[in-house]
């Protein structure tokens, strides 16, 4: 499904990021840890095709997506990964619902309020589908995040830092949810963190 | 935005509006011959009865001159007396034609003591067909009274939209009536005003354009009487208020102009805050363009809304002025159409909008994604 092979990256001269090569099945889930630093999120970046490359592969079945161009990378962002950032913002004039909306239509696809619904009940939030995002706690907020990030069936599902503002409760409880949405849509599910509560969960670890 | 559009419109709207009222009310009226004095204050309280008048003269100095073949039509007025801020105007039925004032309830007044309303007094001051009033001696409702004798209203004519609309019309021979009454019991000013008639002014209509040209320098030079022409010193009227407009319209382009200043910096500013938001939605899929359209829109819809919102505030200004002005002037201003000026002050708005916004909205083709999410 996802196969990366010597990633390399540089922001500056100074310093070059090399990344080991990985690789990731449908519905498994690959672990990324690191302390900071170590460009956990510029390897997410990479896989989310925010960055380009210097060197290396990405392949999402067996597409070649690291030599694509902006604006292709952005139709392919929108239709085959689904994204969830550290922080969780939203767009804040606009409902839960309509932010979960806002990635269908972002993505030229047709607004699916059923889609959006199933989610919502999954994640257990379905009540808060017409309040403002603001209004929501960050444990509830992380779901929502999760929500949006699967409105348009990706194939790769990636995480930055999903738990590190929550506590232990919230923590394992969004990461079930995580995992068992990529597994129902049958995603790979990338989790890049430098949470070391989350190591105990996951077979395929990579440390950076 | 919005003050600076309501300002603007207003101040047009206004200034429209005199034009128009004063264009109307002189609109075939010639010459005025008055007494000597300001030939403006002539104008003034014989065409549009609101400055005090000049002084009287002698009805048949004004006949002679309205004996001049140049002339068609001499139509006397007689003013002095008032009820309840509502001058009494003594005239003849001439005086209807001109203002095309049709009856709407009751009659001509015919007999000693009869008169006619026109359709703002008659609101205003509660009158109808049938009553009676005693009338204030003066211009002003303060006046003394003059209690002996009460007028009798006979008719009350149609909303004309002009000056008409705020007299109480009478004929002649009742204002000289109650002032002779009245003389009487001042003896010492019976030798003077009894002997001859007098009246106020006379409106004077022309032939020909050739009456303009001779009459008015004639009667200026060679005789008692003062002409005015109406034309001339409401156009010097203008130019001595159009300064004020003017200086007025040009502090409300300042507003707008500031205005679209603040919407540029609010903008500016609310497009930092939503950074990270417009780079979510880039990540998610949203060209730039899109999403520059998508603010430019939000600059438009700004200026619309203020736009409406200006033109509103206008209309409820001049309502409120115009309520003020007909308590104090009896002139009545409405008119709430859009004027062609507004379109141009909409597309003012417009633009002033679209620029404010697109300004800072470029900013939306700078944005690093990768950077953005990275470190908000």
């Amino acid at each position: 499904m996802l196969a990366c092979s010597e990633l390399s990256f540089s922001y500056d001269t100074k310093k070059t990021f090399n990344f080991p090569s990985f690789s990731c099945e449908k519905g498994e889930t690959l672990l990324i840890l690191g302390n900071s630093g170590t460009g956990k999120t510029t390897l997410l970046h990479l896989l989310a095709l925010l960055l380009t490359p210097n060197g290396g592969s990405i392949k999402i079945n067996n597409n070649e997506l690291a030599t694509l161009s902006a604006k292709e990378a952005t139709k392919m962002r929108a239709n085959h990964l689904g994204i969830i950032y550290q922080k969780p913002h939203f767009v804040s004039s606009l409902s839960v619902l309509d932010n979960l909306l806002l990635a269908n239509y972002l993505a030229d696809r047709k607004e699916s309020k059923e889609q959006a619904q199933k989610l919502a009940t999954n994640l257990g939030i379905v009540g808060l589908l017409d309040k403002k995002t603001s209004m929501l706690s960050g444990g509830e907020q992380q779901r929502v995040s999760i929500a949006r990030a699967l409105m348009n069936n990706p194939d790769v599902i990636l995480a930055d830092e999903p738990t590190s503002n929550l506590d232990d409760e919230n923590c394992e409880k969004v990461i079930q949810l995580l995992e068992n949405q990529s597994k129902n849509i049958g995603a790979a599910l990338v989790i890049v963190t430098h949470d070391q509560r989350l190591k105990d969960n996951f077979k395929n670890i990579i440390t950076l | 935005m919005t003050l600076g559009i309501a300002m603007i419109s207003l101040l047009m709207l206004l200034g429209k509006q005199l034009q128009d009222k004063f264009a109307k009310n002189i609109s075939g009226i010639d010459l005025v011959v008055g007494a000597k004095g300001s030939p403006l204050q002539l104008i003034l309280s014989s065409v549009y009865q609101i400055d005090n008048p000049t002084g009287n003269v002698y009805l048949d100095d004004v006949a002679a001159i309205a004996q001049n073949p140049l002339v068609k039509e001499m139509i006397p007025l007689s003013m002095g007396d008032n009820y309840q801020g509502f001058r009494i105007v003594g005239t003849n039925k001439k005086y209807f034609e001109h203002f095309k004032a049709k009856i709407a309830s009751g009659k001509m007044f015919k007999g000693n003591l009869e008169v006619v309303l026109g359709a703002s007094t008659a609101q205003n001051a509660n009158l109808k067909v049938g009553d009676t009033f005693a009338s204030s001696h003066g211009l002003d409702s303060e006046g003394e009274k003059h209690a002996e004798n009460n007028y009798k209203v006979v008719g009350v004519l149609e909303y004309n939209n002009s000056v008409v609309d705020n007299l109480i019309l009478t004929s002649l021979n009742s204002v000289w009536n109650i002032h002779e009454h009245k003389d009487e019991h001042h003896e010492e000013e019976v030798a003077d005003s009894t002997i001859k008639r007098e009246i106020t002014s006379a409106i004077i209509k022309f032939r020909s354009p050739m009456g303009m040209m001779t009459m008015p320098r004639n009667i200026n030079q060679n005789s008692k009487l003062q002409a005015a022409v109406p034309a001339i010193e409401v156009n010097r009227l203008f130019e001595l208020l159009g300064i004020g407009i003017e200086g007025l319209q040009f502090l409300a382009a300042v507003i707008m102009l500031i205005s679209g200043i603040s919407v540029f910096v609010s903008l500016y500013n609310s497009l930092k805050e939503r950074k990270y938001e417009m780079a979510l939605m880039l990540s998610m899929g949203a060209s730039r363009t899109r999403l520059f359209l998508m603010l430019l829109l939000e600059g438009i819809i700004l200026s619309l809304l203020g736009f409406i919102a200006g033109i509103a505030l206008s209309r409820i200004g001049i309502y409120l002025i115009s309520n003020a002005l007909s308590k104090k002037f009896h002139f009545d201003v409405s008119q709430f159409s859009l004027q062609t000026g507004e379109i141009y002050l909409f597309v003012g708005a417009l633009l002033v909008g679209i620029l404010a916004a697109a300004i800072p909205s470029i900013g939306i083709y700078r944005i690093n994604i990768s950077k953005t999410l990275a470190t908000e």
